[in-house]
């Protein structure tokens, strides 16, 4: 077991770990992304779609748990991962010009991770946390979205998530070790396109509860 | 067209008494066939002939070789100029009047020495903790006696081309010195000779980076795009490789 703790705790291994929980919440992602896709067809589709997925009874709370455990993980590593490297560089530069290789999305992964964080709790006590005693979760979201501030907060949240990933989905090959010349200028594509995705699936569903449903 | 250029510089200044500021110098009649480090040079004779302390800078080979030179200039490690040592960084490339800062590497592995002089000893002892391979005495084996495919050398040698001035380290947001240690742990083995060790290499290698206090790399690929050798950052995608099997098998 020392083995296992010397790994993780060195600084490829918080890499490894950056990159098995970051890949696990992209595969959520596109899970998330393709459900809430339904959204787009309506509160009929939508609706059914959401008593599909809640008939997988506890298979949904066992990947409710693993979700939140991984995200104990991922948050708790990046912010060491964040002070750890303020303090590798106890003077900045008085001048510093980027040379080309950082991105927005990358120069901003820990700034967007606490956002993200924060944007989950939201999210997670505006549509999980609810009583659906009386009213659907379709009822909720459009009651939510019926407030511009609600609209305009999702919105820039999602493409808080789209830069995240920008970054997040080429890097955790790479972190992983699995990366070369061949398959990088691939997945970089991919990360691009899922950012994209992402901004764009998510980013207009607020918008589109608001104004066309 | 002038042959000749002038700036101003602005140098960082550091020593036991000072604990570290800008100075602004006068660079006058720059010939524009001068290296950078030339023209610190001229600066410094007249410093020198004024009285005052020359501004200390690293530097040995001056042909983009050897590693030691390199500061910030500008915000850019080796300055602005895509492959290139400070050494090799000419000043036809800057243009007369501009205003150029200097600074040291800056990482808490790479204490500032004096002025633009940094330790990187730090460098020196991963290299100490595994960047070798073991080999018995005896007399040299023959050259050609294992066969190793064009292509497998020229990626090795890719690597190898790295010569340690530690602009990965200064360029990286987080002063993270994986590219450096990637590259010595990719030139070793990538070749049959350093294949042995492989695992056992990476893994006493990043131990010792991790203690030194650099950071740890979150995969920006600033310091592949300030790398004079143009080091590939898929050099650490090799290294993690490495240092997994190493940990895991
Ligand atoms: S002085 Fe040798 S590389 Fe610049």
């Amino acid at each position: 077991m020392n083995w296992f703790i010397e790994t993780i705790s060195s600084s490829i291994g918080k890499k490894l770990l950056m990159a098995i929980t970051g890949a696990s919440f992209i595969l959520f992602l596109m899970i998330h992304l393709i459900g809430n896709l339904t959204l787009y067809f309506g509160k009929a589709v939508f609706l059914s779609y959401v008593a599909h997925l809640h008939a997988l009874g506890p298979l949904i709370v066992a990947v409710e748990i693993m979700l939140l455990i991984l995200a104990c993980i991922h948050v708790t590593t990046g912010t060491f991962l964040f002070f750890q490297n303020l303090y590798a560089r106890p003077r900045r530069y008085a001048v510093k010009r980027w040379a080309g290789g950082r991105t927005i999305g990358s120069a901003t992964m820990p700034y967007s991770g606490f956002i993200i964080l924060a944007f989950i709790v939201l999210h997670l006590s505006n549509f999980h946390f609810v009583d659906l005693s009386e009213r659907t979760i379709f009822d909720v979201i459009s009651t939510h979205f019926s407030s511009m501030l609600y609209v305009f907060i999702y919105t820039c949240a999602v493409v808080v998530v789209a830069f995240h990933v920008s970054h997040g989905f080429w890097s955790l090959f790479q972190s992983l070790g699995a990366n070369n010349n061949k398959y990088m200028p691939l997945l970089r594509v991919l990360g691009l396109i899922f950012a994209v995705s992402v901004a764009i699936g998510f980013g207009f569903i607020p918008s589109y509860v608001r104004f066309m449903i | 067209m002038s042959r000749t250029i002038n700036l101003t510089l602005k140098v960082w200044r550091q020593n036991k008494a000072n604990p570290g500021g800008f100075e602004t110098y006068e660079a006058r009649s720059i010939s524009k066939d001068m290296s950078f480090l030339e023209m610190l040079d001229v600066v410094n004779e007249e410093l020198i002939v004024a009285g005052k302390e020359p501004i200390a800078f690293d530097h040995d080979c001056r042909e983009g070789i050897c590693g030691m030179c390199g500061s910030v200039v500008n915000g850019r490690a080796h300055g602005h100029m895509e492959k290139t040592t400070l050494c090799q960084l000419h000043m036809r490339h800057f243009s007369d009047g501009d205003t150029v800062s200097i600074e040291p590497w800056r990482a808490r592995a790479f204490p500032v020495i004096k002025d633009l002089v940094v330790d990187r000893s730090t460098l020196d002892e991963i290299i100490r903790a595994g960047g070798y391979v073991s080999v018995n005495t005896g007399g040299a084996p023959d050259a050609n006696a294992m066969p190793i495919p064009t292509e497998m050398a020229e990626k090795a040698f890719n690597a190898a081309a790295c010569i340690g001035c530690g602009a990965c380290v200064a360029a990286c947001p987080n002063a993270s010195a994986m590219l450096f240690v990637g590259a010595k742990i990719s030139h070793l083995s990538i070749l049959p000779q350093g294949r042995p060790e492989a695992a056992k290499r990476a893994w006493a290698m990043v131990t010792k980076m991790d203690k030194l206090g650099f950071g740890n790399c979150s995969n920006e690929t600033e310091c592949e795009a300030e790398c004079p050798k143009g080091i590939s950052i898929l050099e650490i995608a090799r290294m993690n490789r490495e240092f997994f099997k190493a940990a895991f098998f």
